[in-house]
């Protein structure tokens, strides 16, 4: 018997396939504009007992098929089950993905007890980053070691997308080198995260999963502000999936 | 199954407008409101046609956002927007519009919408707890009696004033009756169709046709619950809707919560249990006096300190055994949004810890996904929760 978790994002879509609890397969694709056909793709040749979507296309994905063994949670409930099957001692869930950041503060049993999202505004998320790192013309890939390379810490202000970009610009029109540029845009996104971590009383270990988490500099400095190390899983961007195929596998 | 009588809720937006219509025609006065410190009572007293003014959908939120700044509260955008583009039916047909200074963005606006009709801004005092507001406000209460004496031309009697209050009581007795069919599990009315008929009786002109409106769909409900039958299935999360006024055209996120699996079963908002207070009715004293205290007595953020709000959430926590609290807030609603804060406190210390959620957002559909996925997530928590509890199983 095989159980499928799939987790359709703003930017993508993860796959995961659990037998006897063991995961069996993994796989991952863009989003684009047609996320049920690239679904279609990902699943091709795959026959699973039952399907659990998460993530923003969740009822897209739900509403198009016709069988009863699909079914859908929020990518709350997916990370906080991915996170205790990646590591259950941790106690808050940071998930920084391509339009939200979602923090989850758990139970001792492993349960959401508490969480928080950004509303509307993609400020502060993976978004953020991708317009930052085209502004500065540096892959996104690297964004975060260019950043690490940084000499000197400077304060950009604006959380706002928009606002932020022309804050860049002028910080570069008055000479400032891109890598401190680039270390301030990321400071910004981890004040702002830390804060989404403060509300929800966000006790350690905290576990960091989401796109974004494969950003060192991201890493570092949330670590710093934390004072306390934080748990990146092998594929951070997998934890969503792997808690939705959990869900499938335990109704 | 839906009750039949919620049939005449539905329409009765376009009934009401006949109403005031035909009421206007016949030579009665319309006293156009905002809001429930409006005193009905009085108005009535008068034999003015009060009226309950729109200011609950986007629409005419761009034609406001012109002159209004664009970070401010919904609901103030909304009824500036539909007094100036002439689209409120009822605004059109009142002879003059009661404003009271509840907020700093409603008293502003109200500055520029005097310019529109005549208008009459009563003064609310800061805070309920001390004689001097105690005594502006009654006198507040005997300045707006002079206006719709000379409004409407005519003398109020303490008379005429205990029979409207006597009225106003046994609607308000029979919204609260209405609302208390919700403390069943499963809830035998949704939401939605709860808001409808509360709406009805709060704004609608022709009081005793809507108080047996009510008892006649008090009685159809109850028919329906004692056959056991109900829109959820039993263990749905039953949620209380606190904070800002949320009216139909503003319903989205009583809309998201049930249409996700939860039941909107009690309503701490205007149109709701902050309504249900009663004037005592005692012959013997003062019916100005007394009709004025029950104003004053609203639990409304707007009032400092407002104590009244978390005593009245704790009751209805108890009465209708509540497993979540949602508490919305307008955007850029300031009261609101702050007292949320007091409220999380109260749950954490005398609640017993509910899971809570509070939101902010606005009349428009930009955020439906997100909040279709927080509320989604809250509901997961509140059925976790309630598998957990074993006497509520």
């Amino acid at each position: 018997m095989k159980y499928a978790g799939i987790d359709i994002g703003s930017r993508s879509i993860e796959l995961v396939i659990l037998k006897d609890g063991h995961i069996v397969h993994c796989a991952k694709t863009e989003t684009t504009f047609a996320p049920l056909a690239q679904c279609e793709r990902l699943m091709k040749g795959i026959e699973a007992t039952k399907i659990v979507a998460t993530g923003y296309g969740r009822e897209l994905f739900t509403d198009s098929g016709n069988s009863d063994n699909v079914s859908a949670i929020t990518e709350i409930q997916a990370y906080a089950l991915g996170a205790g099957r990646v590591w259950p001692d941790a106690r808050t869930v940071l998930d920084i993905g391509g339009q939200d950041t979602k923090v989850i503060s758990l139970n001792s049993d492993g349960k959401v007890a508490k969480f928080e999202m950004n509303d509307r505004c993609a400020a502060g998320t993976g978004k953020f980053l991708e317009f930052m790192a085209t502004a500065l013309q540096v892959p996104i890939e690297s964004f975060g070691g260019f950043a690490l390379e940084a000499d000197k810490r400077i304060h950009i202000n604006s959380m706002c997308t928009v606002f932020a970009e022309s804050e860049a610009t002028s910080l570069m029109a008055r000479g400032e080198r891109p890598a401190n540029i680039a270390m301030g845009l990321h400071q910004a996104i981890v004040d702002r995260t830390f804060s989404m971590l403060s509300r929800v009383d966000g006790k350690g270990p905290v576990l960091f999963a989401g796109g974004v988490a494969h950003n060192p500099c991201v890493r570092s400095l949330l670590e710093e502000k934390l004072q306390d190390t934080v748990m990146i899983p092998d594929n951070p961007d997998m934890v969503g999936a792997l808690g939705a195929a959990l869900y499938a596998e335990r109704k | 199954m839906r009750p039949e009588s919620m049939k005449y809720f539905d329409d009765f937006r376009n009934q009401n407008l006949l109403a005031v219509e035909h009421a206007r025609k016949n030579g009665k006065k319309v006293v156009g409101t905002y809001c429930g410190y409006a005193p009905y009572e009085l108005i009535l007293a008068a034999g003015a046609v009060p009226v309950g003014l729109c200011g609950t959908s986007q629409s005419p939120i761009p034609a406001a956002e012109k002159i209004l700044p664009r970070n401010l509260c919904p609901l103030i955008k909304s009824s500036f927007g539909f007094a100036i583009t002439d689209t409120c039916p009822f605004f059109r047909l009142s002879n003059i519009v009661i404003a009271e200074t509840t907020c700093d963005g409603k008293k502003k606006m109200f500055e520029l919408l005097k310019e529109y009709r005549p208008m009459h801004v009563i003064h609310l005092p800061p805070g309920a707890d001390r004689a001097g507001a105690q005594r502006s406000w009654l006198e507040e209460m005997n300045l707006f009696k002079k206006i719709l004496e000379d409004t409407c031309e005519v003398t109020i009697t303490s008379e005429s004033l205990w029979e409207t209050i006597r009225m106003m009581n046994r609607q308000r007795i029979a919204a609260r009756s209405l609302h208390e069919l919700n403390r069943l599990d499963p809830a035998p009315m949704t939401g939605i169709d709860m808001l409808k008929a509360l709406l009805l009786l709060f704004f609608n002109a022709d009081y005793e046709y809507g108080i047996d409106l009510a008892y006649q769909l008090i009685d159809e409900v109850k028919e329906i619950a004692l056959k056991g039958m109900s829109p959820f299935p039993g263990g749905t999360p039953r949620v209380l809707l606190t904070g800002c006024p949320v009216s139909i055209g503003s319903e989205k996120v009583v809309t998201i919560i049930e249409k996700c699996g939860a039941s909107v079963v009690a309503f701490e908002m205007c149109t709701g249990y902050r309504g249900f207070s009663l004037v005592e009715e005692d012959n013997g004293s003062d019916p100005m006096e007394a009709m004025a205290e029950r104003y004053l007595n609203i639990p409304c953020p707007c009032m400092s300190p407002n104590p009244g709000r978390p005593d009245l959430i704790g009751d209805i926590i108890k009465e209708y055994s509540i497993d979540g609290i949602i508490d919305i807030t307008w955007q850029a609603c300031h009261t609101f949004a702050i007292e949320d804060a007091v409220l999380q406190q109260h749950n954490r210390e005398h609640w017993g810890n509910l899971p809570f959620l509070h939101l902010e957002t606005d009349y428009s559909t930009a955020d439906i996904e997100q909040l279709t996925t927080r509320i989604s997530a809250f509901i997961e928590i509140m059925r976790e929760r309630r598998e957990y509890v074993p006497n509520k199983q």
